[in-house]
């Protein structure tokens, strides 16, 4: 059988991709993983690996043209797997044709993300019609609007928005894409536009954002849940290991202490690191962490893969350098894929703490609001005194389908424990 | 009060000449006679035979004529026997009425009318039955305009010779006494150059104009009780300049057009709708732009069963639709 | 009914000496006009010109009988003196002629020669030949519908339409006459024949001698005129005006006269006409004919003749160094006029 490739979506807000190099040519055999073809976008330069093993059928679009996400761009014949029969090449050609798609079913596909493979059409020949489309969009329709979370982010920003890759996206996460449909035309809000008003259009990633939020704030019961934090010994370990990190090239940061008591309260709290299915919750062992960043026009979140495996330095220098290539657009796609639990560090603009929204499909992310000094009352050895310290609040919002109360608070206590015990060496 | 199609135009020229002394029929037999068709029937008795006024056997004459009498600035109605006659008078029709205004830099204007008779399935043969809108279409400066209904037809005779430029107004000669309709008593407008969305439906849209219009009611109709399909019919009314906005809205709607008209296909102004629409509408259509349209042959031919086989039937666009639907 | 007029010696007229001097002025001012043309075109300044010469008594002539401003006129493309002496400027023409913004005729948008005025009653016209004629009997039918309708004369216009003798073999011209014969409308038909349709010579063109033998067929007078004598035009065309005005129908007059020129500036009539034809036919320019009667007559000296000479070129020259210099057509008003602007 004949398998599309098609262009892959490399980052989030990246809507088209052009054809680099082709590294194969139609008639090669190629093994799966084995990189097919270059592609350039705006963001990220990339080989693109095959899918499958097999033969490359034939090339749809010739190097430096530039095509859409989602547009095929060639074909590859699966190898015959053994014991079966060889499949000649010629009648192949008449297994390709399928129903044609219209212009109006090419525009509402693309506008609403859809994916037509999955959809059964009503038309001749098995084709997608319009009313097809219109039906689908029908059925998913959630009543309701809400008002857009979208938090604010900066330097070491945290931010809960990362759009995963639908190429590389798990099961569940291909699905919510789809009910993404019902709630795509966030432009659908804006009321007359008044002659003392204009109409920012929306850019694909201002849209991708708005269609996420909305789709999570309509589809989990958020709860959020604030403790207030000591910081005083990270900041005494900051300020007696900075001068050695920064000869080492790496700055560190307040993010890398988080991230590092973040894992620590998975490994204790692992029902948090997962994501909710229909069929069931899909605990995840190991451990990303998706670190948002601001970008010019948006925000992209970089993963920290394995988090679990790295000491706070690795935190620190994975927190810069996904930082700095996110600025620079240099990220490689599968770094901005496949996080399991977020972390939005608002605290950057002063905020005190805020209830952001949960990445799909994720099951939880972390606010971290400003650290400040605060007068508090401290006890040592049964003894209360008035005391300067460094604090901050740290907010955690949970899918309540996932988790309850007392466990997102388990979680927040250990972040907070590890946060507050850290020691001074 | 209920009145044929031919009623209706007649009683709009009526209208327009007791509501205008510079209103003035000239044609071939349309004094006594009333016109071979009777469309002017009891005008020369009313306003006289100045004002009705047969005109010589020649076509070229009567719209040349036309055209100095608005020079002069009466507001002369041109009547063409049968549009198959117009031919002779075709200089003057696109080489100087419908250029006078542009030519003269906006000093001069030609407010003539010109009717004729249109169309076929009467036994006609080739020179009693030719559409000629297509041809006349082409031509900046001149209005093309051919309604279906006898609240349509009224209106726009008297619009055709209130408007300050050249109008060619075709009359489909079957519906003159086929169409009946209500027209009310009271003064009521239909501006040249308006469609109007005779049956309103979603599913898919049927531009058409003339006696096709009633044509396309009744398939859709028959698609609405076979199919559960609901096809919104769009009756041009005026052929240029086309109301894009309403075929465009209706497309944009539906996604799934027809176009229908008895003209024959090639060059026909279904042509220009389908690139209109792949031009301003593409991304809304769900199928492929289809036209159905006479067969391109010279003309009409007289034997039945030739003429049969010319003239478009409501099972010919009901076939059509149902493809449409099922694509 | 054809009837030969008298050549210029035998005409009696009522013109009076200042009239007589005054048609010698306008046809001097078309022909300098017209010969301007000719240079500004030879130059490149302009792609086409078309000329009068040779016509300038016919036309001179008989618009001279005509009231501007009431008359209907609708001159073909050699109308230069008829719109001369109707009113138009020469600058008017000129500016006709660079196709300029203000060229009253059409805005530039016509080749020169193609005039037009309201004002005037000059109904536009176009350049394929004998389509004007139709139009003049249709101004004709729109006064006589006007004046049945009134049941008196309300308007006592006529209509003056002039083609030449190749148009005369156009189905327009054919069937106006026709119309105008059975109606008796006031149109005066005017065939200026100077027995060229470009390079076809007359006797290939038609069977008949006269033009005006036709009006026959159509049932009122037609007229051989001498073209090349202003005063019998201006005569001839003064009987047609009064029969028109007082109800008795149309006249055809043929006005014979010569070509001096090619038929454009795009054509060459060495190439079909001989060089004794071409010479011979310069014995018929009418205006030495005509200033030579002027002065046998003692109305015009060689010395005015000089001065009028001297300030008609001092026109012309304005004329033309206005019009170049007036601005050409905006481009973006080329959509404009197809249809009727709210303020046309």
């Amino acid at each position: 059988m004949p398998v599309d490739v098609k262009m892959p979506q490399l980052g989030e807000s990246v809507t088209e991709g052009t054809i680099g190099r082709w590294l194969k040519q139609p008639g090669d055999t190629i093994e799966e993983f084995e990189p097919l073809l270059e592609v350039m976008t705006d963001k990220v330069d990339t080989e693109v690996p095959a899918t499958i093993k097999g033969t490359l059928f034939e090339i749809l679009v010739p190097e430096g043209e530039t095509v859409r996400v989602g547009t095929v761009i060639a074909r590859l014949i699966q190898a015959p797997e053994a014991g079966s029969s060889d499949v000649a090449t010629a009648p192949l050609r008449a297994t390709l044709p399928r129903a044609p798609i219209s212009p109006v079913v090419a525009r509402l596909a693309n506008e609403h993300q859809l994916n037509l493979d999955d959809i059964q059409g009503s038309g001749g020949s098995g084709r997608v019609t319009k009313k097809d489309i219109e039906a689908l969009l029908a059925q998913r329709s959630l009543t309701g609007s809400s008002a857009l979370t979208v938090m604010s982010d900066g330097d070491e920003a945290l931010n809960p928005q990362a759009v995963v890759d639908p190429v590389e996206a798990p099961p569940l996460q291909r699905k919510q894409r789809e009910m993404d449909a019902s709630v795509s035309e966030p432009a659908a809000v804006v009321a007359g536009l008044g002659p003392d008003d204009e109409l920012v259009p929306l850019t694909s990633m201002r849209r991708a954002i708005a269609q996420r939020m909305v789709h999570a704030q309509q589809t989990i019961p958020h709860v959020t849940t604030v403790m207030e934090v000591d910081m005083h010994r990270v900041v005494a370990h900051r300020a007696q290991h900075r001068s050695d990190f920064e000869r080492q090239g790496v700055k560190l940061t307040f993010t890398a202490y988080i991230v590092e008591a973040v894992v620590a309260a998975l490994r204790e709290v692992g029902i948090v690191n997962s994501s909710y299915g229909e069929d069931g919750i899909v605990q995840h062992h190991r451990i990303h962490i998706g670190v948002a960043v601001a970008i010019p026009d948006g925000l992209i979140v970089p993963v920290i893969k394995d988090a679990d495996d790295k000491s706070l330095f690795g935190l620190a220098r994975a927190v810069n350098d996904l930082a700095e290539r996110a600025r620079l657009r240099r990220l490689l796609p599968d770094e901005v894929q496949g996080g399991t639990f977020s972390i939005t560090n608002h605290g950057v603009w002063g905020s005190l703490f805020a209830m952001p929204i949960i990445n799909q499909p994720q099951a939880a992310i972390l606010g971290v609001g400003v650290v400040e000094k605060r007068v508090v009352v401290v006890s040592e050895d049964g003894t209360d005194a008035l005391a300067i310290r460094p604090m901050c609040y740290l907010s955690l919002t949970f899918d309540h389908r996932v988790a309850d109360g007392a466990t997102g608070d388990a979680f927040l206590a250990a972040t907070k424990r590890t946060l507050e015990s850290y020691s001074a060496t | 009060m209920e009145m044929t199609f031919l009623e209706a135009i007649r009683a709009g020229l009526d209208e327009a000449m007791a509501a205008d002394e510079r209103v003035f029929i000239f044609g071939e037999d349309v004094g006594k006679r009333g016109g071979v068709f009777r469309v002017t029937e009891g005008l020369a008795d009313k306003y006289g035979e100045a004002r009705v006024m047969d005109s010589p056997l020649a076509e070229s004459i009567i719209v040349g004529a036309s055209i100095g009498a608005a020079c002069y600035g009466l507001r002369p109605v041109a009547e063409i026997q049968f549009a198959d006659f117009i031919w002779p008078a075709t200089n003057q029709i696109v080489s100087e009425a419908a250029r006078l205004r542009y030519r003269s830099n906006g000093m001069w204007g030609c407010p003539i009318v010109i009717r004729a008779p249109y169309g076929g399935g009467i036994h006609g043969a080739l020179y009693h039955s030719q559409s000629i809108e297509a041809f006349f279409a082409h031509v900046p400066g001149l209005k093309v305009v051919a309604p279906s209904t006898p609240y349509d037809a009224k209106a726009l005779i008297k619009a055709a010779i209130a408007d300050p430029d050249p109008v060619l107004f075709l009359e489909h000669k079957k519906a003159y006494r086929l169409i009946k309709g209500e027209v009310p008593e009271e003064p009521y407008d239909v501006p040249i150059g308006k469609a109007d969305v005779k049956r309103e439906g979603s599913d898919l849209t049927i531009i058409t104009y003339g006696l096709m219009v009633h044509y396309a009611l009744e398939a859709a109709e028959k698609l609405a009780s076979s199919a559960g399909l609901q096809a919104e019919v769009v009756d041009l009314r005026t052929i240029r300049p086309l109301d894009t906005a309403t075929i465009l809205q209706s497309v944009r709607k539906t996604g799934k057009v027809l176009i229908l008209h008895e003209d024959g296909l090639t060059g026909g102004i279904g042509g220009e709708i389908a690139a209109l629409i792949a031009e301003h509408a593409f991304e809304y259509l769900d199928a492929p732009v289809m036209r159905l349209a006479g067969p391109d042959i010279p003309a009409m031919p007289f034997a039945s069963s030739l003429e049969h086989e010319y003239v478009l039937s409501v099972e010919d666009i009901l076939d059509k639709l149902q493809a449409i639907a099922a694509y | 009914m054809t009837v030969k007029a008298l050549p210029v010696s035998e005409q009696a007229t009522s013109l009076s000496p200042d009239d007589l001097r005054k048609m010698f002025e306008l046809m001097l001012l078309a022909r300098l006009l017209d010969e301007r043309q000719w240079v500004v075109n030879r130059q490149g300044k302009v792609p086409f010109v078309v000329s009068c010469q040779g016509h300038e008594a016919a036309q001179i002539g008989s618009a001279y009988a005509l009231q501007a401003g009431k008359d209907w006129v609708l001159p073909y493309y050699r109308g230069l003196g008829v719109v001369l002496t109707l009113g138009m400027s020469p600058e008017e023409v000129m500016l006709g002629v660079f196709a300029r913004a203000t060229d009253p005729s059409s805005g530039g948008r016509q080749m020169p020669a193609h005039y037009s005025s309201p004002a005037l009653h000059i109904i536009t016209q176009s350049s394929p030949t004998g389509t004007q004629v139709a139009h003049a009997a249709g101004v004709g039918l729109a006064i006589h519908i006007r004046n049945s309708v009134a049941g008196k004369l309300v308007d006592d216009a006529v209509v003056w339409v002039s083609f030449g003798e190749g148009a005369s073999s156009q189905g327009d011209v054919h069937e106006a006459m026709n119309l105008a014969g059975i109606h008796r409308l006031p149109v005066l038909f005017c065939c200026e024949n100077n027995s060229y349709a470009i390079s076809v010579p007359q006797h290939k063109q038609m069977g008949v001698q006269d033009v005006a033998s036709r009006a026959a067929g159509y049932g009122f007078p037609g007229v051989v005129v001498d073209g090349t004598d202003p005063i019998a035009c201006y005569e001839a065309t003064t009987v047609a005006v009064e029969r028109a005005r007082n109800g008795d129908g149309p006249t055809l007059l043929e006005f014979k006269c010569e070509r001096l020129t090619p038929h454009s500036s795009d054509d060459n009539d060495r190439s079909y006409r001989s060089i004794d034809e071409l010479t011979a036919m310069r014995q018929h320019d009418p205006l030495p004919r005509y200033a030579s009667y002027l002065k046998e007559e003692g109305m015009l000296t060689d010395a005015d003749e000089q001065m009028m000479r001297a300030r008609l070129t001092q026109q012309v020259d304005a004329a033309a160094k206005a019009a170049e210099a007036a601005p050409e057509p905006d481009p973006a008003t080329v959509l404009r006029h197809v249809f009727a602007e709210t303020n046309d």
